[in-house]
């Protein structure tokens, strides 16, 4: 009889954690916000992106902050055929390694470009910002990239 | 929005949200979900160990004791005695009920196990070990197979539980 049955229900668990970015991915984020990519000069003269504010190869200071891109180079990727809810695109899309040009590091994000065959290593991408009133200052400001010379 | 604001209005940005989510699809197995359709129904319903003879409620489906299935189910009753208490002061994100307010162990008639319950209708310094309580449900058509069924418990006007009654349940 149904009474017999074990009982299910859904539970979702969420903690509402905020945290400080402090002033270098501080500006970063406001950058996003803003429409436009920074990075920060490192100790030798390299351009790290997302900008830190210690030099990782040296531990110290980093130095002013430089635009970088809108365009960059894919320096690996992998294809996500299968997006769970919690990815930033609903359709298919590769995870990347991208390299801004004007950047000496690589930063991880989205390219939306289709399916796997359209996508590949050295392939010039350009940045794809969420419209002005919807950036909040956050890595998902950026929608995705997308292949240059138009979307696929 | 008016499509104006720049980005001095707005401010540097200073914190970022970072939630952490986990979707359970939680299952609490047979023997809770005789409890929660007892709660459905407006009653606490417990289980018996067949070696121990003692009742558990929420009951697991087996005896922690003895190891064996727990197979019985029994009718409990609506009062209790508060065995243990904590009077709740701090306000914490999340919190649903004013503060202050009674958190209490309470021991159902028939039960051999204290299960956590508010305590409301009683100022918070006259609260006590041994006090009788009644669970206080919510309307028919609200109950739910959830504790959410029941609303709260309160003095049940019952001359306080002798100490010797609960002091094995502590």
């Amino acid at each position: 009889m149904p009474e017999s049955e074990a009982l299910h229900a859904s539970h979702v668990l969420e903690y509402p954690y905020s945290r400080s970015v402090g002033p270098v991915i501080g500006a970063f984020l406001t950058g996003l916000r803003d429409g436009r990519l920074l990075g920060v000069r490192g100790a030798g003269g390299s351009v790290i992106v997302p900008p830190t504010e210690y030099d990782p190869a040296t531990g110290d200071d980093t130095g002013e902050l430089v635009e970088v891109g809108p365009g960059g180079v894919v320096e690996s990727w992998a294809w996500v055929p299968n997006p769970l809810p919690k990815h930033p695109l609903a359709r298919p899309f590769a995870w990347a390694l991208i390299r801004l040009d004007g950047a000496d590091t690589a930063m991880l994000h989205v390219v939306d470009a289709g399916g796997p065959d359209q996508v590949a290593t050295g392939d010039r991408v350009t940045v794809h910002f969420r419209p002005a009133g919807d950036r909040i200052g956050a890595m998902a400001d950026i929608e995705a990239f997308v292949p240059e010379g138009g979307t696929a | 929005m008016s499509g104006q604001t720049t980005a001095e209005d707005l401010g540097p940005v200073t914190t970022l949200a970072t939630p952490i989510r986990l979707d359970f699809e939680f299952t609490p197995g047979v023997a809770q979900s005789r409890f929660l359709r007892g709660l459905e129904k407006g009653r606490f319903v417990g289980q018996r160990c067949p070696t121990c003879g003692k009742v558990y409620v929420p009951s697991r489906g087996s005896c922690p004791t003895d190891g064996v299935p727990t197979t019985e189910d029994v009718d409990l009753a609506n009062v209790g005695t508060v065995t243990t208490y904590c009077v709740v002061n701090v306000p914490f994100a999340g919190q649903s009920i004013e503060i202050p307010y009674i958190c209490a162990q309470v021991l159902l008639d028939g039960a051999d196990i204290s299960f956590m319950g508010l305590i409301q209708q009683i100022p918070t310094d006259e609260i006590r070990m041994g006090l009788r309580v009644e669970a206080v449900w919510v309307e028919p058509e609200e109950l739910t197979p959830s504790l959410a069924s029941v609303r709260y418990f309160r003095p049940s006007g019952e001359p306080d539980a002798d100490y010797e009654t609960y002091k094995d349940y502590l």
